[in-house]
């Protein structure tokens, strides 16, 4: 969340990285958005070879994509849907439209079809906490 | 030529799984080729109407194939090509 508002009015990205199978995201990276662009976001060609080839070494697969909408709700546009390509992962989604309220939902996009799912805030995952 | 070819989690249903498969070629639109050859299906998640697709980034070693030619960027014995879609939304 404090990425999106940092990089608003663009949309912010980025990944939380896990180990491979565990479904845990504990590796929050950050990432330039190349569009630049308040309605479209993407992984910097170089930075994205770079991101998997170190997931790759350390054993991770992006559990978390994230992004930001900048001036509509926190729900996958159309574009998302279409470019949707890690079948495994959570997509998340912010969006920064309100300067105070915070939007934040987590959706599985497979096959173009798309799942909202709970989203819970943990300290640790040793210990739950409730949002 | 012989090279490795990185398949990404969303294209492995046409590998059987396999993270890795080896191919041959002196161009990567070769290096498709033999791909489709042996795991069919794979060239339309790659190639459209004669080019790579937008949102599709392959690299030859570390570069990034639209900087080298695109379709026609050489490849050599014993390179990687890593098959990457693109994280890009709206």
């Amino acid at each position: 969340m404090a990425h999106a508002r940092r990089d608003h009015p663009d949309e912010a990205c980025g990944v939380i990285a896990g180990p491979e199978g565990s479904d845990r995201a504990e590796r929050f990276v950050p990432m330039v958005n190349a569009a630049r662009s308040p309605t479209f976001y993407e992984f910097d060609s170089a930075d994205l070879l770079k991101l998997y080839r170190e997931m790759e070494a350390n054993g991770e697969v992006p559990v978390v994509i994230y992004h930001s909408h900048t001036a509509t709700e926190a729900y996958p546009s159309r574009t998302d849907i279409n470019l949707a390509a890690e079948p495994d992962a959570h997509y998340v989604l912010v969006s920064t439209r309100d300067p105070h309220d915070h939007e934040l939902r987590s959706y599985r996009i497979v096959d173009g079809q798309v799942t909202q799912e709970p989203v819970e805030v943990v300290e640790s995952y040793d210990q739950p906490r409730a949002v | 030529m012989a090279v490795t070819v990185s398949i990404p989690t969303i294209l492995r249903s046409h590998t059987g799984g396999e993270k890795t498969v080896a191919a041959s070629g002196n161009t990567l639109a070769e290096v498709i080729d033999d791909l489709e050859a042996s795991h069919g299906g794979l060239k339309a998640r790659l190639v459209k109407e004669g080019s790579l697709h937008r949102f599709v980034n392959v690299y030859v070693n570390d570069e990034d194939v639209r900087f080298s030619g695109g379709l026609d960027a050489k490849v050599a014995d014993g390179d990687t090509v890593t098959i990457l879609p693109a994280v890009a939304g709206g």
